[in-house]
């Protein structure tokens, strides 16, 4: 399974991906997709390097799926962090999140 | 009101330097993220889903219009423009950066609130009646109490690093308004043999994954007593409460395996070895303190207003908030009122920043300044004369905060859930949101009655669902956000834990379980009957009919 990077930025403890060019970012479309045991390593590596530097903080690898080439949080609870808002919709269950 | 005297000002901002300086060296990199944790808990900043997390302790839910308009701004300038009370008297913001928390604590500072024992196993803000000082079936006011309290367990040498957290709650009115059965110590103010009060004191009640009901350790302590028989209590379960195990490390677990009893012969063994000489507050420090709690001057007034009589006549939307919300004051001519933080729709605690400064203002027009917060996640004008009903009335409804809905269905607590909360297993806060379009309708409220649903998205229960006389737990069911549902939990005098009923339900059924829980009700009710009577006669075989009977 797909999986990705996700982390707490420090300064402001926003939601953040590591993204294909090395930087975080808010938006989980442009998370870079690891497919292997060893390339998720490898983001884990990068990631742990981006705390040392104090960028980021709660660093894990998160499995996704990908629908249509979109990236699908899979959980309920990664689909709220994704969105970085909560789910007071009017019809909250039928919105996909 | 108690107002920092200059010991506490000084210590209040060396704190605020102190973790100012400790959030600089997280940024430049002297601590690791390992070893800031430990401190930004112990002034109150979690990492929540989004975002980092504050919480604010509002001592025994007493606020000063002037410490509100400070929150609010801090919400406006710092936050998204909310913030969230709690069943715990505490205000949380969801979404303050730790760059700015130096800034944000200052700020609090300013007008003499903090974030310090908000967090970590120390002794947490003590919770107490919203209605002290104005209720009119008070014994006596348990602020000044709560305050020895607060004053004693701060920085308290000894009880900083307990076993687990441990919350006190105190009420002195007949009625339990601030669920003291379901805390570590709850103390119940009451009238002694020799006529004097004294405090009731139960011990080892709680939430969380094993739920209790504090039990008597003691049926009258003479008030002068009250520091160091707590302090005796804390002892005991510092020394003896478990370390090994985060789940059996609250003082209810060491309660209920020793018995009430064997603990209380500890408990009096300390005491007796330690009072005469120990803690207990001098006569006139004593006196000090319940001096900054003189209630207000409040002039007796006629009880009938006929502009009152009249626009209830004619409004019933007034008549419907004026049954609920406005409550019986022991002076003649005012009376309390709530005001609802449960509008349908809205997340249940939640108060933006505009809310904040008109209650603030409304506060200082009509409540003599002063202004509480109930563990029911609402605010409370204390102290309003029954002429200024009307006017109060109409500049909440402007802004939407005059739901009639205070102790009934719609008077949920609800805590974060999923949507906020790092811990959670299921969103709470749209499940609140669908039940209260499903009860939308006044009436249908009205002919229900008093009943207090509660509602946790984990097994933590800070939504208090065990005491809920309808509970509902979020529990996560392989990926699924499954609702487990209680029935005859009690917060009140006479307090119960509520028993699950059955089977979990998904989340859409949710609002079609309520109904039919609160229909069966209805068809078994007797005259008179509330729905936690109607539970304690009739048990759990209809509402089990009716929810899995046709299965
Ligand atoms: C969002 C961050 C929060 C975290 C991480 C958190 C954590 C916890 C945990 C771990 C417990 C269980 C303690 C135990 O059983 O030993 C607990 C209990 C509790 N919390 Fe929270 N909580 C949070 C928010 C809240 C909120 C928003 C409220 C009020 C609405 C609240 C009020 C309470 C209460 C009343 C209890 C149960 C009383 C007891 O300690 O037995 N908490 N919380
Ligand atoms: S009950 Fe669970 S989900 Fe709700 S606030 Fe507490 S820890 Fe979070």
């Amino acid at each position: 399974m797909p999986s990705v990077i996700t982390a707490n930025r420090l300064t402001d403890g926003i939601v953040v991906y590591l993204a294909s060019d090395g930087e975080w970012t808010e938006q989980i479309a442009e998370a870079r997709l690891a497919d292997t045991d060893e390339e998720i390593k490898a983001l884990e590596a990068e990631a742990e390097k981006a705390v040392q530097e104090r960028l980021v903080i709660s660093v894990y690898p998160m499995p996704i799926a990908l629908n249509d080439g979109a990236v699908d949080p899979l959980s309920v609870r990664e689909r709220i962090r994704a969105a970085h808002r909560t789910t007071l919709t009017k019809d909250w269950y039928d919105v996909p999140l | 009101m108690y107002r920092y005297d200059e010991f506490d000002h000084a210590f209040v901002r060396e704190r605020v330097a102190e973790f100012k300086d400790q959030v600089e060296r997280r940024l430049s990199g002297a601590l690791t993220e390992e070893e800031f944790r430990p401190l930004r808990l112990r002034n109150g900043l979690y990492l929540q889903l989004h975002a980092y997390m504050l919480r604010i302790a509002i001592p025994y839910g007493v606020l000063s219009p002037r410490q509100l308009r400070q929150l609010a701004m801090i919400g406006r300038r710092f936050d998204r423009g909310y913030g969230h009370f709690t069943t715990r008297q505490n205000l949380q913001f969801n979404w303050v950066k730790l760059v700015d928390i130096p800034d944000v604590l200052a700020a609090l500072a300013e007008v003499g609130m903090h974030c310090i024992q908000t967090s970590g196993n120390c002794v947490r803000n003590t919770t107490s009646d919203p209605f002290a000082a104005a209720a009119n079936d008070e014994l006596e006011d348990p602020r000044p109490w709560c305050e020895m309290l607060r004053q004693w367990s701060m920085l308290h040498p000894e009880f900083n690093w307990l076993p687990r957290k441990f919350k006190i709650a105190v009420s002195g009115a007949a009625e339990d308004r601030a669920a003291t059965a379901f805390h570590d110590i709850g103390l119940r103010i009451v009238r002694g043999p020799d006529g004097e009060n004294g405090f009731r004191v139960l011990v080892g009640g709680g939430m969380g994954r094993t739920p209790y009901v504090g039990q008597e350790i003691r049926p009258f302590l003479k008030k002068e007593h009250l520091l160091s028989y707590v302090e005796s209590i804390l002892r005991v379960y510092n020394l003896l409460g478990r370390r090994d195990n985060i789940y059996k490390a609250r003082i209810k677990i060491l309660v209920n395996q020793l018995g009430i009893d064997t603990f209380r012969e500890a408990v009096e063994a300390d005491w007796e070895a330690t009072h005469k000489s120990a803690v207990d507050l001098p006569e006139d420090e004593q006196r000090r303190i319940l001096s900054y709690f003189a209630p207000p001057d409040l002039p007796p007034q006629p009880a009938r207003d006929e502009k009152v009589g009249a626009r209830r006549e004619t409004d019933p939307a007034f008549a419907n908030w004026y049954k609920h919300n406005v409550l019986a004051h022991r002076v003649p001519g005012y009376s309390s009122v709530v005001i609802s933080l449960k509008e349908p729709g809205r997340t249940p605690g939640d108060a933006s920043s505009d809310a904040m400064d008109l209650v603030a203002d409304l506060a200082e027009r009509f409540s003599q300044d002063e202004l509480r917060v109930s563990y029911t996640q609402n605010l409370i004008l204390p102290h309003v004369a029954i002429a200024d009903i009307p006017a109060l009335y109409d500049a909440l409804a402007g802004a939407d905060l005059a739901t009639g809905n205070n102790e009934l269905l719609g008077d949920m607590i609800c805590c974060p859930g999923l949507d906020y909360c790092n811990l959670a297993n299921a969103r709470s806060i749209p499940i609140a949101k669908e039940i209260a379009k499903r009860f939308e309708d006044p009436a249908r409220q009205e002919v229900i009655g008093q009943l207090r649903l509660n509602m946790s998205g984990c097994i933590n229960a800070c939504g208090h669902h065990h005491s809920g006389n309808i509970g509902i737990l979020g529990v996560d069911k392989k990926g699924t956000e499954l609702y487990q549902i209680t029935l005859g939990g009690n917060p009140k005098d006479d307090a119960s834990v509520g028993s699950i009923i059955g089977p979990g339900f998904r989340a859409e059924a949710v609002p079609d379980v309520i109904d039919t829980i609160v229909n069966t009700y209805l068809e078994n009710r007797d005259e008179g009957e509330s729905f936690l009577d109607t539970w304690r006669r009739v048990g759990a075989p209809p509402f089990k009919e009716a929810l899995y009977g046709a299965r």
